[in-house]
Parts: structure tokens; sequence; C-alpha cells
């Protein structure tokens, strides 16, 4: 028996020796509990600890960190979280595990609109969700997000899930404009457009055009980047050669962006590093770094995009405030079910 | 258990640490429940009427059909392999686990690679008959529900098979040999004795596919298909609500509450116990004439070819494009994380299953009954919400404990158990106590109680009899079961990657962040590294296991088999 008990102690503590990266809440070190892919935010991080000296901890998952921080009160290490998607961002504010940001650096660095009225959430880079259009068969240049659902694109739009927070941000921009019943119009005639029932990320839409299933597609832009500069997998560079972007409703009310963003955590050990790191990311500097690898949109005034994504075209936003955007968000997701978007065409 | 009349203290000591256990195990699932109890509003109504019933006939459809075709596959080929004797069938023996190892969603992944318009399949078609686009011609779209049965089917069906193969194996060799003399054909032993001797173990594997299956998330978003643990995280992440979605989590629970109930119903009144006692003899083989041995040989291979051979290749051809990363120190040290979390979780996983186990064979009463059996369903929680679940007690702990140190001492300890090692292999204990349970339940179930009764009678303890007699009885057994909870240890992701501490990283984690960013290529290396991992504990431990069942008589041919093949 007592050769089991050490034989399981000794397992114990090889587990604990795994996982010796600890907490870490000394001095000189800042926790990001991050929803953005850790490549991502690499580049930008190591930046970060040149400049400053501080070293930067991640964990990063899709979903649940939230949640975690929540769960973990008042001795959570979380500093700061990092999330894609207004939903997100506005959601960490009614968890109540943010606190307001309170610094005149990123006061100026970022415009208001991209920011939390209260300073509970901060912006950091847009992404814009736009149509991919086949080379070969799209003959128009522009296009509006209410024509996506006119006959005329019968069984010839591809798309993800309607479910996937791109998608309910998209939907719930639409009712911000037109309101609940015209979308839901709206949304069953783009249903019935598709030319097969919605699967697959947004890469997955342009290659089905490339495959010739469908003629138009919904996606964000940098995938084009992405797929344009996919050394390891040249079949990419095809499917991006088949498409070109077209910036819908740039001759009204612009295109709908969404916006990547941090928050400050409520209870954040390291609550001077993090505001540096808020400040750092929304500086000229970062945001170039953001543009230049990552192919999103600064939010800083100023910052040039990649000369990448500006050969797509120029990004004339949709200035509604994503603040009225997410509170749509719920009433997007109930229409996506009702109209039975994700079952794909009805024919 | 009933033949000591008075509990004595050490039985005592049994059932009470089984029930500490069990505790210990129910807490997340409490958590869970009193998430459950907040307020939701209006949003049943609406889900009601508009997807939740197609949610719910997709997860029946898809339960279903993964069911059928695991036991189809993973039944006849445990019957091959223990009962017939052709060309390659040693190797067949443990190849046949191989697909488990291959995570699902990379599976999903690969066949959508192959399938695809711009894949080898559709191309050759378009080349063969001068097709110029997707529209010239009609192909089955893999992106589909029956896609997803293809696809979880083919990694999942060794959980049937392993399981079914043990019992083939433990089964009384001479009950088998009798039924021969009494003229049974191979088809008849198989469907009239082998089957229903059986029906426990294929029930077990069985359900633990159909659990895995149900709680599975990556391959039905990238598939499309809309099931309830979609539906799930559709409800917590788009609607805001994790009330409703745990109270979801926890319906989804019951059906297979209300599944495993009817199979127990089914064969209420069947007790399974071996006569033989220690030694199991290896039933004679039949031998199959050339043909029904390629046959056989073919039938076993498919199988592994597209759950394991197929996607391999594909990872393989995508690795080689990145070898160089094998060498960075970050990928040594991923692999040593997860192979350290993996071999404790496992370890630990089948330690509990074995006291809970026991427990209820030495007092089987029905409030532990009830307790162990709630604590080994973690494994059909959709993976976050469980992880929500887990972090909720050991953050709550943390917290006391925390706050008492600073009270009494003046210093704060922090979080201690979440966000570390402890919290993450707690939550494989939830998850996989089902798959290493059922297996050692039944197990000692087959174990005939005139053992105990002896061992009792000589003067052994409670204790030793479990050591000295049981445990050497089940090693089998219980190797089979570390070997899957190692397995699934590995590919575990949804508890891994929110419960981990900073910058720690498990194969399985790279492979989603590669994943979750469009990159599959680089997802390859990883993943191909979970199978390489994997496969040494399924080949070691399937041949051990195999081995461990065989005694050095039980390799005689004699004639009757050759007359009953021939």
């Amino acid at each position: 028996m007592r050769s089991t008990a050490r034989a399981v102690s000794g397992l114990f503590m090889l587990a604990a020796a795994a996982s010796a990266s600890a907490p870490a809440l000394a001095d000189g070190e800042v926790n990001i509990y991050s929803y953005r892919q850790p490549f991502l935010i690499q580049p930008l991080l190591d930046a970060f600890t040149q400049e400053t000296g501080v070293k930067a901890n991640v964990i990063f998952a899709d979903k649940g960190l939230g949640e975690r921080i929540a769960a973990e009160g008042e001795n959570s290490p979380a500093d700061v979280l990092l999330t894609v998607d207004i939903g997100r961002l506005d959601g960490a504010k009614q968890l109540g595990i943010t606190q307001p940001v309170v610094s005149d650096v990123v006061n100026g660095n970022i415009p208001a609109q991209f920011r939390d009225p209260e300073g509970h959430w901060v912006g950091l880079t847009n992404r814009a969700r736009i149509i991919y259009a086949s080379k070969d068969r799209v003959q128009q240049d522009t296009i509006t997000y209410e024509e996506l659902a006119d006959p005329k694109w019968r069984g010839k739009i591809c798309t993800r899930s309607g479910q996937h927070v791109y998608t309910i941000g998209l939907i719930a921009s639409m009712i911000a404009q037109h309101g609940e019943a015209k979308t839901e119009e709206w949304l069953a005639g783009v249903r019935d457009n598709l030319a097969h029932k919605p699967t697959g990320n947004d890469r997955a839409q342009v290659k089905s055009i490339f495959a010739g299933e469908c003629d138009i597609a919904i996606g964000n832009t940098y995938y084009m980047g992405k797929m344009e500069t996919n050394d390891k997998e040249p079949e990419q560079k095809e499917w991006a050669k088949s498409v070109r972007i077209l910036f819908p409703n740039a001759e009204d009310r612009g295109t709908h962006v969404n916006i990547a963003g941090i928050v400050l955590a409520k209870h954040a050990p390291n609550k001077d590093n993090a505001v540096k790191l808020i400040e750092f990311l929304s500086s000229g500097n970062a945001q170039h770094i953001y543009a230049e690898t990552n192919f999103e949109y600064p939010v800083t005034p100023g910052v040039e995009v990649s000369e990448r994504v500006k050969s797509w075209g120029e990004l004339k936003p949709d200035t509604v405030s994503l603040a009225e955007v997410a509170k749509h968000r719920k009433t997007a997701s109930e229409l996506v079910d009702k109209v039975g978007f994700d079952n794909g065409p009805s024919s | 258990m009933t033949f000591n009349q008075t509990q004595s203290g050490s039985e005592k000591r049994w059932k009470w640490s089984a029930g500490l256990l069990s505790g210990v195990i129910l807490f997340p699932l409490l958590a869970l429940a009193w998430i459950a109890m907040s307020p939701v509003g209006d949003i049943w109504g609406h889900l009601l009427s508009t997807v939740l019933p197609g949610s719910f006939a997709t997860t029946i459809l898809l339960m279903a059909g993964v069911g059928i075709i695991t036991i189809a596959i993973g039944v006849l080929t445990a019957w091959l392999v223990t009962m017939c004797d052709f060309p390659g069938r040693r190797y067949l023996d443990w190849a046949l686990l191989i697909p488990l190892a291959v995570p699902t969603y990379i599976v999903a992944f690969a066949y959508v690679e192959v399938f695809d318009y711009t894949g080898p399949v559709q191309s050759l078609i378009r080349w063969l008959f001068g097709f110029q686009s997707a529209r010239d011609y009609w192909f089955p779209e893999i992106r589909s529900l029956g896609g997803a049965i293809f696809v979880m089917s083919m990694v999942l069906y060794p959980y049937v098979y392993l399981t079914t193969r043990a019992s083939f194996l433990i089964q009384s060799a001479s009950l088998l040999d009798v039924s021969r003399t009494l003229g049974a054909t191979p088809v008849s032993l198989f469907f009239r004795v082998a089957l229903p001797l059986s029906r426990p173990a294929i029930a077990i594997g069985a359900s633990l596919a159909l659990m895995e299956c149900l709680n599975d998330i990556g391959a039905v978003t990238f598939f499309g298909v809309r099931t309830l643990t979609f539906s799930v995280y559709d409800i917590w992440l788009n609607r805001s609500s994790l009330a409703a979605a745990s109270q979801l989590s926890l319906a989804m629970l019951l059906m297979v509450f209300a599944l495993l109930w009817l199979e127990r119903q089914g064969r209420k009144r069947q007790k399974f116990h071996s006569t033989a006692a220690a030694k199991h003899k290896t039933p004679l083989r039949f031998e199959l004439s050339t043909g029904w041995g390629i046959t056989a040989l073919v039938a076993c291979l498919v199988p592994i070819v597209l759950g394991f051979v197929v996607p391999a290749l594909l990872l393989a051809d995508q690795a080689s494009r990145r070898l160089e990363d094998i060498f960075s120190e970050t990928f040594v040290t991923t692999v040593k994380n997860t192979l350290a979390l993996a071999s404790v979780a496992s370890v630990v996983t089948v330690a509990v299953s074995v006291i809970l186990a026991y427990a209820l064979r030495l007092r089987p009463g029905n409030k532990l009954r009830s307790a162990v059996r709630f604590a080994s369903v973690g494994y059909a929680v959709p993976g976050t919400v469980l992880a929500i679940g887990i972090l909720i007690p050991l953050a709550t702990l943390d917290n006391f404990i925390s706050s008492q140190t600073k009270a009494w001492l003046g210093f704060g300890t922090g979080l201690l158990l979440s966000g570390s090692g402890v919290g993450i292999i707690y939550a494989y204990v939830i998850r996989f106590l089902a798959v290493s349970y059922g297996q050692i339940e039944s197990g000692l179930g087959k174990i005939s109680p005139h053992l105990d009764m002896a061992a009792r009678t000589l003067g052994r303890t409670e204790t030793k009899t479990l050591l000295q007699i049981h445990l050497p009885i089940l090693k089998p057994v219980l190797l089979s079961a570390l070997l899957l909870t190692f397995v699934d240890c590995m590919k575990e992701l949804p508890a891994t990657i929110l419960l981990r501490p900073f910058n720690f990283e498990t194969l399985a984690t790279t492979v989603f962040s590669a994943a979750s960013r469009e990159a599959f290529g680089e997802a390859a290396l990883p993943s191909l590294a979970i199978v390489l991992v994997g496969l040494l504990p399924v080949i070691f431990l399937a041949r051990t296991s195999a081995s461990t069942f065989r005694t050095k008589t039980s390799n005689r041919k004699g004639p009757t088999a050759a007359a009953v093949s021939a």
C-alpha cells in the first residue's frame, strides 16, 4: 500500500511540475486572458516587452474566459481580457468583470465611437464584413447587404453559420438600420439565395467560389490577406485569385465593421502594467503591427493600412455606434433560428 | 454481496470513501444545477418553437447512426480477431484500436479535404468525365449529418471493439467449446452464445461512443450539423444565458440516463458471472478458408484505413511541410505537458473507478449506486460547460482558503487549485470516469462472489481481497481502462483549454489554436503527435492485455476447429 501511495504522490508532483508556470503575480508582469489566438498577438506582446520590460503571460481559449474571471473573483490573476467582437466586449461588461480604463493616452488614441462610453472596453482594430465575388461570374462593381436578398442571387451565395459571432454582428447591424421585421424578411431572402446550407469558415466560402459552387460569399477582409500570403498552403493563393472584394453599401451608410478590443479586469493584480499594455496597443506603433501582420484596419487615426489591404479598395465604415449593434445581438440570434437560416435554402 | 451480515469497520471505510469520492465528482454537476436555477426569461418558448425540435431530431439521428455503425464494426471486428484465424490477425488485434487516437475534429477536417471539390476524389471525377465546375455533377456533401455519422463512427468504433473484445476473451472458453461440441456453427455461436453474453460490454462501449458523439462540438460545427450541443453553446454565447445553456445540458444528461436505464432494464434478470476462476483459456479459433480469411482481413482493414490511414496520410503530408517545428523547444515542452497530465489523470481515474466499483460490490446500497451512476456521466456534458461547472467549486474553495489564511496568518494564498494542473486533472477524472468505471464495474461483476467468500474465509480483509485477488484477475480490464482514459485525456480539449495555467500548452490545445485560426496545415504536426503518442500505449497495452489472457496451453489447434471451419 505504501508503495502505491508513494507512486501516486510522485505522479501528483509530476503534474505539479508540469503546471509549474503558476499564476504570475510578481512585479514586471501582465496577465492576459485572450480570445484572440496567440500568434496574432505575440508580435505585439514581444514589442511591448521590449519597450517596457514587462513580461506578458497568456491564456488563450475560445470561450468561457469571462466566466473564469467571474468565478476566480477577487483572487483572479487576470489583468486584461482580449477579444474580438463587440458582443463579447459588451458581454464582459455585463458580467461585471471589468473596470473603466482611465487613461488620457488611450482616450487620445482611440476615437470615442470605438470605446465604451464608460470606458469598460476599448476597441483596438477594425474588421470589415465584406463580399467576396467571383472574378469570372460577377460583373458588378458595387453591392449592398440589402441586395443579398434579391432573387437574382438565387443559389449563388455562400456563408458560414448564421450563429457565428461575425454573422450575428452583421445581422444586428441590419436590425439597427431597418428594424426587426424588415431584417427578418431580408434574412429569409438571403437564406433562399444560399447555394447550400451554411458550413465551414470564411476561407471555406472563398474555396466554394473557386470551386464554382457559388458566386459570392460573405466574409471578413483579413482572410484575403491570409490566403494571398499563405506559402505553406499555396493552393489558397489560387482560391484568393478567383475572387475580388466588394465593399457593401459603399455608396450609402458604409460597410459593417466589427472591432477587436480589450477590457481591464476588475481585480487586475497588475493594474499599472495592464493600463500600460492598453496604452501600448492603442499606440501608432502597435496599430501598425496589427495592420501589417494581420491585415486588419487600425482604429487610431493617422495609422495607414497595409499596402495589401489598400489594394482591395477603400473601406467606408458604417458609422452606427457599436454599442447600438451590440444591443441587437440577441434578437439577431433569435432571427437566425426563426427563419431557419442554418438549415439552408428551403427548396 | 450480502454474505456478510454485519458491517465491518473496513467495509464502512470503503463505503465512506466511495461516498466522498462520488461527492467530489458530483460537485461540478451540482454547480451547473445551481447555475441552471437562475432566471432565463422567455428563452425557451422561442427555442422550442424554432430550432430545438430540429436539434433534438438531428441529435437522435446522429446518435442512432453512430450507434448502429460503431456496434456493427466494433462487434464484428472483435469477433473476427478473437475467434477466427486469418492472415494478419495478430496485428489487426491492436491496429483496430488506432483510430481512437485521432481527434474527431481532425478526422472531420481530413475528410472535407478528401471529398471536397478541390480534393482528390472530386478532382478525379472531373478529370474522368470532363466536368468543368461543381454545378455540372452531383456529389454527396461531406459536410452533412451523414458525413458527421461517418466520421464519428470511424473514430469511435474502437470503444465498442475494445470492450467487446475483452468480453469475448474473458468469456469462458469452455462455454464456447461446449456450444461447439453441441454443434454450433460459427454463425450460431456468434448470435446465440457470444453476442448475448457480451451484451453488457457492447452496451458500455456503445454508450461511451454515444456520449462522446453527444458532447462533440468541433466536428458538428465544422459540418454544420445542428445538434443539441451546438444549441447549448449557441444559447450560452449568443443569447448570453449560461443558465439556459446549463438547463439544456442537464436535460441532455437525463436523456443519457434514460438510455442507460433502458439498456439496464433490458437485461435486468441476467447475471454474468464467469465460472472459471482466474485463468481464461483462449477459445479455439475457427480457421478460415483462404477466401473467408481474406474477407475477414479486408473487413478489419476497412475501418483502420478509413479511421486512421486516410487522415494520417493527409496529416503527414501537411506535417512534412513543417518538420522543423518538431525540434522547437515549445513542441518538446508541449509533448511533456501532455504526457504528464494524461498519465497522472488516467491513473487517478482508474483508481477512483476501482474504489467506487469495489465499494459497491461490498455494500450494494441504492444511494451509493445512484451517486456513482450520476458521477460517471460527466462525459456526456458539453466540455466547456462542464469546465465552468468545475471552475466554480474549485475557485470558491481557493477563495475560501485564501480569505482564511488572510484572516489568520495575514497573507492570502491566491488561487491554489484553479488554474493549475490539479484543476485539469480533476476535470479529466470527471469527464472520463465513465470510460474506465463501466469497464471495471463489469469486469468485477464477472468475478464470481464465491472468490470473495473463499478469500474472506481464509482471513483476507476486504482490502487484501481486492489487492491480491481481484486486481490481478482484472489486470486486462484495468489495462484497457487505463489505455482508453489515457488516450481520451490526451485528446481532451475544452476543459484543458479553459482551465489551464498561463503559457501552458498541450498537444490538443496546440492543434486547437492552429485550427481556430483556420490554419489546419499547422495543426497537422501536433495532431500527428497525438496520434503517434497515443499509438505507443495502444500497442503496448493491447499486446500485454492479449497475452495476459493467454495461457501456455491455449494455443492448441485441435481437430475440432479445423473440422468446424472446413
